[in-house]
């Protein structure tokens, strides 16, 4: 299962890339409407970003992050035709990762 | 027209709800090493920044970019993105200062990452967004009020 999206495209030596997850985002605090139960939190605490294996940015999250998040930075050093690499871990200890190509 | 009304009643209700029990539900079921999760539990801004970047004194610095809605009809999806003109940037912190838990997100970044972050935030009601850059040790940040018409940090 796909969960995350990567655009990242190089230009003038400064690599823009793009990501998109899909995931919840729950905060824990909201109530569903029909049972009145709280929902329980289940948001993305980490993202990290690798450029040929060494990490370039992480990102620490909590529920304060809009559903399906957006995620853009920009780093120097790589050139078209690598590799860049994302992964997520959540609250629940679920993970996900993806690789593109810089175009 | 009904249904605008039920959705704002609800998200209002919430809103008060999220400052009681805002704690108690934050417990992650996993400990992450590298998670700071005391800089998430923080209520208040100082704490926040304090526990994210390692001190509370900013000061407010043209250099640092924070480029967010002035308007956001729809609290749940409030597009912010952060930028710095100084180099030695090590970590980006976004603060929406008036949600239940005021530290959105932290950024760190290595020496390769320009001083550049962009996503997407929830806000609980209108309140001054607080990007804080820190570079060379110190505090550098940039405020904007961003008026919310639907609270939103239930999504």
């Amino acid at each position: 299962m796909a969960t995350i999206k990567i655009r990242a495209k190089a230009a003038g030596g400064v690599t823009q890339v793009k990501t998109l997850m899909s995931h919840p985002m729950e905060t824990g605090t909201r109530k569903d409407s029909k049972t009145g139960e709280k929902i329980p939190a289940h948001y993305i605490t980490e993202v990290t970003a690798e450029h040929n294996g060494s990490t370039v940015m992480t990102a620490n999250w909590a529920g304060g992050i809009s559903k399906n998040p957006y995620l853009s930075f920009k780093f120097k050093g790589a050139s078209p035709g690598d590799t860049i690499r994302i992964s997520w871990v959540d609250n629940m200890g679920k993970g996900d990762s993806a690789e593109a190509q810089i175009k | 027209m009904n249904l605008l009304r039920r959705k704002f009643l609800k998200t209002a209700s919430f809103v008060g709800a999220a400052v009681t029990v805002g704690s108690s539900v934050l417990i992650p079921q996993r400990a992450i090493a590298a998670y700071n999760k005391a800089a998430f539990e923080a209520k208040d801004i100082d704490g926040a920044l304090d526990a994210s970047l390692g001190s509370a004194q900013h000061s407010p610095s043209d250099s640092v970019k924070l480029k967010a809605p002035d308007i956001a009809e729809n609290g749940a999806v409030v597009p912010i993105t952060v930028s710095a003109s100084m180099g030695n940037v090590s970590a980006i912190s976004i603060i929406a200062s008036a949600n239940p838990q005021p530290l959105t997100s932290s950024y760190q970044l290595s020496a390769a990452a320009e001083p550049y972050v962009s996503t997407r935030i929830k806000m609980a009601k209108t309140a001054d967004i607080i990007a804080v850059v820190k570079a060379d040790g110190k505090l550098y940040s940039s405020t904007k009020e961003v008026k919310v018409t639907i609270g939103g940090c239930g999504g």
